[in-house]
């Protein structure tokens, strides 16, 4: 018992540490910004990123849009009120889907990616070599991966929305025959810039920042044996993953709750 | 070179993002880029605006030639006030049309439909429609049925 209670003290200790760290180390690598000497850095990870994502967040996109495109237009059918598809489709993207499904995905394409990478440099000591010839790793190495991550997040997220409203459309209206004109019109009349697109992307920049924070820090602070990367690798997809889920609730029902 | 091309993939995805974010606003929330110097401002008085909403199409014979830009309460009549922002092309709306809050659809969304009169002269920009008839509400038309006031 006495054991037992020792242990669960000892876990928490643990978790609160490893916590302050985190924001420690969030602080120190913001606070270091290279200035304009970073830029190339900050440029290379936005490709490896940024661009090297676009493809799986297209493809989601697009089969996301897709089956709301089907899955809606069989539901409202029976209703006589298919031509509200527009507005469900457009909805359900930009408020939850886009930001939600392309933070998963980035935690699982980009975030268990830097998590590796900052683990294995770590266990290979190249961290510990830059910090002898007097080189900051938090500015040279984490800083332009952070940046590049808090970049890179909303713009898949807008153009997971894009795409995935355009395969609804291709859908509703080539395929199942949906008027055009009342697609776009009620989805028009139904979304607001500010209440929906806006929120959307403040949505998807709190994703960006907290799956890259959690992946940066992973990789800083494995344990540097294979084991501990793989260990960290793992953390990184599912803290994110959890992370995202329940930050979307709570800024889910600060934007559209009526409370 | 080799840096080259990742710098100018890079510029395309910023682009791409960009471009998606205006694709969402203009498209998708229907933004309109063009301030509101192309249309008109009719106004109408409903006893009853049951369900219309803000940005609400206004249709003439099936086609949106409008959009309802403000509701409001006026104090004094005790009546819904609806102000729309009318197509400057549509400056033919004769005096004595009627505008009716119908629904599309048995579920569908709220809009106002202008059905045209006879009157030689048009509506003027600031000008309140003189018939109106107000929303279909199923309630209290069940009501009516079931206390025999129909």
């Amino acid at each position: 018992m006495l054991d037992f209670l020792q242990r669960t003290g000892k876990k928490g200790l643990l978790s609160v540490a490893s916590l302050g760290r985190a924001g420690l180390f969030l602080v120190r690598s913001l606070t270091g910004v290279p200035g304009w000497k970073g830029v190339p850095l900050f440029i290379k990870q936005l490709h490896s990123i940024g661009v090297l994502s676009l493809v799986i967040i297209i493809v989601s996109g697009l089969f996301i849009g897709m089956v709301l495109g089907l899955q809606g237009y069989n539901i409202l059918v029976d209703y006589g009120s298919e031509q509200a598809i527009g507005q469900m489709i457009a909805l359900t993207l930009v408020r939850e889907l886009g930001p939600v499904v392309t933070a998963l995905l980035f935690a699982g394409r980009a975030g268990s990616a830097l998590t590796a990478e900052i683990g294995l440099m770590k266990a290979t000591e190249q961290l510990s070599s830059l910090e002898m010839m007097g080189v900051d790793p938090l500015k040279q190495i984490v800083a332009p991966r952070l940046a590049a991550g808090f970049v890179a997040m909303p713009l898949l997220a807008m153009i997971f929305s894009v795409v995935g409203v355009w395969g609804g459309m291709m859908v509703g209206v080539d395929w199942l025959g949906v008027y055009e004109g009342s697609f776009w019109g009620n989805m028009q009349s139904a979304v607001d810039f500010q209440e929906d697109v806006l929120n959307g992307v403040v949505k998807s920049v709190v994703f960006g920042v907290v799956c890259t924070w959690i992946a940066v820090f992973q990789g800083y602070d494995s344990v540097p044996t294979s084991e501990g990367i793989s260990a960290a690798t793992t953390k990184t997809v599912v803290y994110s993953s959890l992370a995202v889920l329940g930050l979307d609730f709570i800024l889910t029902a600060v934007m559209f709750g009526d409370f | 070179m080799r840096l080259r091309t990742m710098e100018i993939s890079v510029g395309l995805f910023i682009m791409a993002g960009i471009a998606a974010l205006f694709l969402l606003a203009l498209e998708v929330s229907g933004l309109s880029l063009r301030p509101t110097e192309k249309t008109y401002k009719l106004y109408a008085e409903f006893n009853d605006v049951g369900g219309l909403r803000v940005r609400g199409k206004v249709s003439l014979a099936g086609v949106t030639i409008g959009r309802v830009s403000n509701i409001y309460l006026d104090g004094r009549s005790i009546k819904a006030v609806v102000e729309m922002d009318i197509d400057a092309n549509v400056d033919y709306l004769s005096k004595d049309s009627i505008a009716v809050v119908s629904t599309a659809g048995l579920l569908g969304e709220k809009y106002i439909n202008v059905s045209i009169g006879g009157d030689e002269d048009a509506l003027e920009p600031g000008d309140f429609f003189d018939s109106t008839q107000s929303a279909l509400n199923l309630e209290k038309l069940i009501s009516d049925f079931a206390t025999s006031k129909l």
